[in-house]
């Protein structure tokens, strides 16, 4: 299978400390990755460099390259808006806008200029069904997302994701924050979406990260251990560094 | 702390248990091949019986391999330790089995009189039961080299069975009322081939325990 996004000797500095060490990974498309490893092992900057959400923080460095479908994202002429589209992100905390349920999907497209009315329709329901929320919401269009449980508002986090039509989600722990149920609703609805998009998952849990990912990488002072299929990585991992750490010999 | 302690110490005592086990067998292979070779009756009746015992202890093992599982939600090496474990109990449980066969046997001989003094088949018997142990000791020290070289010496078995089959063989075509102690002769004979055969089941766990492979490491000659 192609990949879909592609590392190339992927370096990144705070300052002067470095975060990401000449990391080289190829994501598939289709399918869901997870990246796991001890707190500062640098996973979520690596996942954050895939849609330059790191370009906020001041006095970073970032060299190498982020292909995505064989373009840098990195290129001058390359507009970062565009990056962010094609590739979304849902983070730890579920952030929901506090605006009706309906203006929190719908915000994505409109600022896309989408207006019409019968469009936006059509896109939030669509998203909230994909992100399997249209059933419990459907009734309650306009109420404020933040009466809604975490899960819930997680679902509605995604949808408004899936909204501007991503080719690639970024997602950044985002069941710590749940419940146990919450966190196998959010689960299965990847198990749904990969057919779709392509998932990178950010995980501290590894029992998450060998439920629901097809690809495992685990990352150690900035540095991509080891990156195999993820049935592989729990049974079999090759380096003596992944197995102390997915054993919870350390970390 | 060390993270994980007391996960070591029941993956430690987990092997502990195969290794009771183990010596339970062994005791069932010894025993059995005695009572055969000095016609002790009452001595075939315990193999017997204790058998039950072993059944539960392999029971028990499995038992706590599943707590293991649901406990501590085992990856990578320590996975495989329990997952080698559950396997190697069925395989020793098996071996127990064939030494009750033997003891049948023996109890079903009674006090006829004996076809010829047994010399290969306490060979056979006592080759099977130092595989076992070696295999044992080779698990729990994850000798996946030890394990095959073990795998290796099951031949000798396989030429041991060949021997006494032949030999039977000869005794039944001189004479045919010799058929039916020379045929429960034979069963004695496959049963021991037979456990041997379950050990280097138990060192392909070995070497899976190891390395992580999943593989026949040599087919048997029977």
């Amino acid at each position: 299978m192609d990949p879909k996004i592609q590392t190339r000797a992927l370096d990144f500095r705070y300052g002067k400390v470095q975060a990401l060490k000449k990391v080289t990974l190829d994501i598939r498309e289709h399918q869901i990755t997870a990246l796991i490893g001890p707190s500062g092992c640098g996973k979520s900057t690596f996942l954050r460099t895939l849609n330059r959400m790191n370009d906020i923080i001041p006095n970073t460095h970032l060299e190498g390259k982020v292909l995505l479908d064989g373009l840098n994202v990195y290129e001058p002429s390359v507009d970062v808006v565009e990056v962010r589209k094609r590739v979304g992100m849902v983070f730890q905390q579920p952030n929901p806008f506090p605006k009706t349920i309906f203006e929190n999907v719908a915000f994505g497209p409109k600022m896309l200029g989408i207006n019409h009315r019968l469009r936006l329709d059509e896109v939030v329901e669509r998203s909230l069904r994909r992100a399997a929320l249209w059933d419990e919401v459907k009734d309650d269009l306009g109420k404020s997302g933040l009466v809604l449980s975490g899960g819930q508002q997680q679902r509605l986090c995604i949808a408004r994701v899936l909204a501007v039509e991503p080719e690639v989600i970024l997602m950044d722990e985002p069941c710590s924050a749940l419940d146990p149920l919450s966190t196998l609703k959010i689960e299965e609805l990847m198990r749904e979406l990969e057919r779709s998009y392509t998932i990178i998952i950010v995980t501290h849990n590894m029992q998450q990260a060998a439920r629901v990912s097809d690809w495992t990488g685990f990352f150690l002072l900035g540095e991509l251990v080891e990156y195999n299929k993820t049935g592989e990585l729990f049974s079999r991992p090759k380096d003596k560094r992944t197995e102390d750490y997915i054993t919870g010999r350390f970390g | 702390m060390i993270p994980r302690e007391s996960f070591d110490r029941y993956l430690h005592e987990l092997q502990d248990e195969v290794l009771v086990l183990g010596s339970m067998v062994e005791k069932a292979i010894d025993r059995s091949m005695k009572a055969l070779k000095e016609r002790n009756l009452e001595l075939a009746s315990q193999v017997v019986a204790d058998d039950a015992k072993i059944n539960q202890k392999r029971l028990d093992i499995e038992e706590r391999c599943i707590e293991l599982i649901v406990a501590q939600q085992p990856v990578a090496g320590d996975l495989r330790i329990i997952i080698a474990v559950l396997n190697i109990i069925i395989d020793l449980e098996r071996i127990a089995d064939h030494a009750e066969g033997v003891a049948k046997i023996a109890l079903m001989i009674g006090d006829e009189p004996p076809l010829k003094p047994l010399v290969d088949l306490p060979r056979m018997a006592e080759k099977a039961r130092d595989m076992l142990r070696r295999s044992l000791d080779a698990f729990v020290s994850r000798d996946s080299e030890a394990a095959m070289k073990i795998t290796a010496e099951d031949d000798e078995v396989d030429n041991l069975y060949d021997q006494v089959y032949r030999e039977l063989l000869t005794f039944m075509l001189e004479d045919p009322r010799t058929i039916t102690r020379a045929t429960r002769l034979i069963w004695v004979a496959h049963n021991l081939e037979r456990s041997a055969d379950r050990v280097t089941n138990i060192c392909e766990r070995v070497v899976f325990t190891v390395t992580g492979k999943m593989e026949e490491i040599e087919a048997s000659k029977y």
